[in-house]
């Protein structure tokens, strides 16, 4: 064979140092062109007329350890977090956990063991995620009820009307994603399904729950649900409006599920059609598992709203995180301290939020296998 | 011949349907039944007679902001309560829907700028504001920020003849001065319409015919806002300004937004904001990139290219899930029970309810109204649909 020149390339000249480094990113990014130079000056402007007073209130001379509010008051130019310091207990557990301090170990157990189940399935790899989820779902929500509630094993009854704070919020938020998953399955099913009674019934169900507002809702769980059911039977405030909550979400996770089962082609239900599978069958081992998993991500959205309007419970007088953390900002030992309630517990709020929302976008991205860009 | 086998009854598709619907049906219809008959047992048994004689009763409740009805306390009715409540509702609504579509327009463009700085704010805005609990916003700006920062009357922020305190928002309102006046007025305004109408066909004709375009909308705006003042001045201004003026305890005359409906409208208006700009950032980046470049091939201008081919398909895939975030809002609004503004859900599902006891018709004339706002929203966004449905090919 004859000598075969290979063709080597010079190497690649390092590009002008007009359009690399900070300077030239600077140049692109910030002042690109008139109206963007003018825009980043008003940020700029804006910026630091607002974040560093801020910031000095919040964080640098804010008051964070101490027992009561003189501490505060002798430092009148910084945020007054003893407050939130002292009272944690009670924002986090409620009175009931707040009061006794020797059963502060049930809400503690109970968070600690939430998300040592929790965290490892947030992780693609993790093994055995099947039986984590059953255990999340299955086995906590009964150990969530013998630890908190109690009664029995000679662990003394909590009362439910001393229920509070982030505890309330979680099993508020809990329970409802855990009844209105079931619900909202076969409300999805039927709201797809071929029989026009079935479609119609489910069709209504969801409509009618969509269209209300949580707090008419919440409204009616409390003076209404009462008298749905015969005398005698009663239940407490915490689970009347756990009950609203469930027939509110169950109709926003029937929606989800919907889109889901929607992007399912249909040759997955006619193949296992053609190879003899029943309705049943085809939905539990065919459609459904596959819909389920692509619909996670409005499934977590779905819980994301209803997180945040967990706090609606607060307009019919329960002390969830937000109703505890402003009655803590009203009492006579702590009054005027508004804004540290509201932005301690907004953020709260917020974490867990964005944190939810961060997962459902990455778990989006992560199912989008055949995206444009 | 074989003989064909019959299929039993249990087995046959039809059979099995209409046997499940049946049952369903039963099972509801039972379901309905039960509920019913332990309601009016229970409510027998509490001696509350459920029925409407109490709309006519005198409500003995003060509603202090009621723009468009008047509500007399001694002489308003219960029913006179409903119709103020929904009257405010939709005050409400109204003012956040228009606010929150400007702002949440604005964010959503100017999160998708060039400006590094500016898009990161606007992610900030967006991130910080949708996850946080609408009530606890709605609170906080009421009770941390405007009551206890807002000054008394006496000492009111001015802006011009617009007055802010703790009580609320103060405008000077129209008033028509001389009707005649007003009339000629809104006479000459409507032939002023009429003309720019005509003068809006001509030019698109003559677009189509010649290719040349006329700036319609830059002479219709001129047209209107220096026609219609010229037009005002030649009917004899026939309105007066009613300007706030302090009284002993608080402003008198002119409009006013009370406090509460101020920091509701604030609240739902960057609630809504955060939700409406990711519905535009996601229309805009769902136009494909090859749409603008072949715009830029057939030699249209940057700004035709938006305004010509990114807007309209854009807004395909804004408007549907925008409408949603209104009937949201509308919706939201009602959480004004915790500012104490006189909307549907407090003055009737919460102080006529706590008054009278009648739960049921009460519960369900609020559901009620809610149902019909949302079967509109519904069917306003099936219509958009199918109208762009049918445009599409």
């Amino acid at each position: 064979m004859a000598d075969v020149k290979t063709f080597v390339p010079a190497p690649d000249r390092a590009p002008p140092s007009s359009a690399v480094g900070p300077i030239a990113w600077i140049r692109d990014n910030l002042f690109g062109s008139i109206g963007s130079s003018i825009a980043t000056l008003v940020f700029f402007y804006l910026f630091f007329s607002y974040v560093p007073p801020f910031v000095e209130w919040a964080l640098i001379n804010a008051n964070w350890t101490g027992s009561d509010r003189s501490v505060c008051e002798a430092n009148a130019a910084g945020a007054c977090w003893t407050f939130i310091n002292v009272r944690l207990e009670q924002i986090l557990f409620g009175l009931y956990f707040a009061s006794n301090p020797d059963e502060l170990w049930r809400p503690t157990l109970i968070f600690i063991l939430f998300f040592a189940l929790l965290l490892p399935l947030l992780f693609e790899k993790t093994p055995g995620k099947k039986w984590l989820t059953i255990a999340l779902l299955g086995v906590f929500p009964v150990v969530f009820y013998f630890v908190v509630y109690g009664g029995y094993f000679g662990i003394s009854q909590s009362n439910t009307t001393q229920w509070g704070g982030f505890l309330l919020t979680f099993a508020l938020a809990f329970v409802g994603i855990l009844l209105a998953l079931p619900i909202g399955i076969l409300l999805a099913l039927g709201r797809r399904s071929e029989l026009p009674v079935i479609r119609s019934i489910c069709v209504i169900y969801i409509e009618f729950w969509r269209g209300t507002p949580l707090i008419t809702i919440l409204f009616m769980a409390s003076v209404m649900l009462p008298l749905f059911f015969p005398a005698g039977v009663e239940f407490d405030k915490v689970v009347r409006a756990m009950i609203g909550i469930t027939l509110f979400q169950s109709a926003y996770t029937a929606e989800a599920v919907r889109g889901g089962l929607a992007a399912i082609p249909k040759g997955q239900s006619e193949a296992a059609m053609a190879l003899g599978l029943g309705y049943w069958r085809r939905t539990v081992f065919i459609t459904l598992p596959q819909a389920l998993k692509i619909s996670i991500p409005s499934i977590v959205n779905t819980f994301i709203a209803l997180f945040k309007d967990t706090s609606l419970v607060s307009i019919i007088g329960l002390l969830d995180l937000l109703n505890m953390a402003q009655t803590t900002a009203r009492s006579m030992e702590w009054k005027g301290y508004d804004i540290e309630a509201f932005l301690f517990a907004g953020f709260v709020y917020w974490a867990f939020c964005y944190g939810m929302s961060r997962y459902s976008q990455n778990l989006e991205r992560k199912l989008d296998t055949n995206r444009r860009n | 011949m074989t003989e064909r086998t019959r299929i039993p009854l249990h087995r046959d598709p039809k059979f099995r349907a209409l046997v499940i619907q049946i049952l369903a049906l039963a099972f509801v219809v039972y379901g309905f039944y039960s509920l019913f008959q332990t309601t009016v047992d229970n409510l027998v048994a509490r001696g509350i007679q459920t029925g409407t004689s109490f709309f006519d009763e005198v409500a003995p409740f003060q509603i202090g902001f009621s723009p468009f009805f008047d509500y007399k306390l001694g002489e308003s009715t219960y029913i006179d309560v409903f119709f103020v409540g929904i009257q405010n509702t939709i005050l409400v609504a109204v003012l956040g829907i228009v606010a929150a579509t400007l702002l949440g327009f604005f964010i959503g463009v100017v999160r998708l700028s060039p400006n590094w700085l500016i898009s990161r704010g606007a992610l900030a805005y967006i991130e910080i504001f949708r996850n946080v609990p609408l009530l606890l916003q709605i609170m906080f700006w009421n009770f941390a920020i405007f009551l206890p920062s807002l000054p008394a009357p006496k000492n009111s922020i001015e802006m011009g003849a617009f007055y802010l305190n703790a009580r609320g928002f103060h405008t000077p309102l129209p008033v028509i001065d001389d009707s005649t006046g007003f009339a000629l007025w809104m006479a000459m305004l409507a032939v002023l319409g009429v003309g720019l109408i005509v003068f809006a066909r001509r030019a698109k004709v003559r677009f189509q015919e010649t290719g040349q375009q006329l700036p319609v909308v830059w002479i219709s705006l001129g047209a209107i806002i220096g026609g219609g003042y010229i037009l005002y001045l030649i009917a004899g201004s026939p309105l007066i300004f009613d300007e706030p003026v302090l009284g002993r305890f608080n402003f008198k005359g002119g409009g006013q937004l009370p406090l509460p409906l101020f920091s509701l409208w604030f609240a739902l208006t960057l609630y809504t904001a955060a939700f409406i700009a990711e519905n535009v950032r996601a229309g805009i980046q769902s136009v494909s990139h090859g749409q603008t470049e072949a715009s830029h091939a057939l030699g249209l201008s940057r700004k035709d290219t938006v305004r010509l081919v990114t807007i309209p398909q854009a807004l395909r895939v804004i408007i549907p899930p925008t409408i949603s975030q209104y009937l949201n809002l509308t919706k939201n609004s009602s959480l004004a029970v915790a500012v104490g503004y006189e909307e549907l859900v407090a003055v009737w599902a919460g102080i006529t309810l706590n008054q009278t006891g009648q739960a049921l018709v009460i519960i369900g004339m609020t559901v009620a109204v809610y149902e019909c706002l949302s079967l509109f929203t519904s069917f306003v966004l099936n219509w958009y649909n199918k109208r762009i449905q049918l445009t599409e090919r």
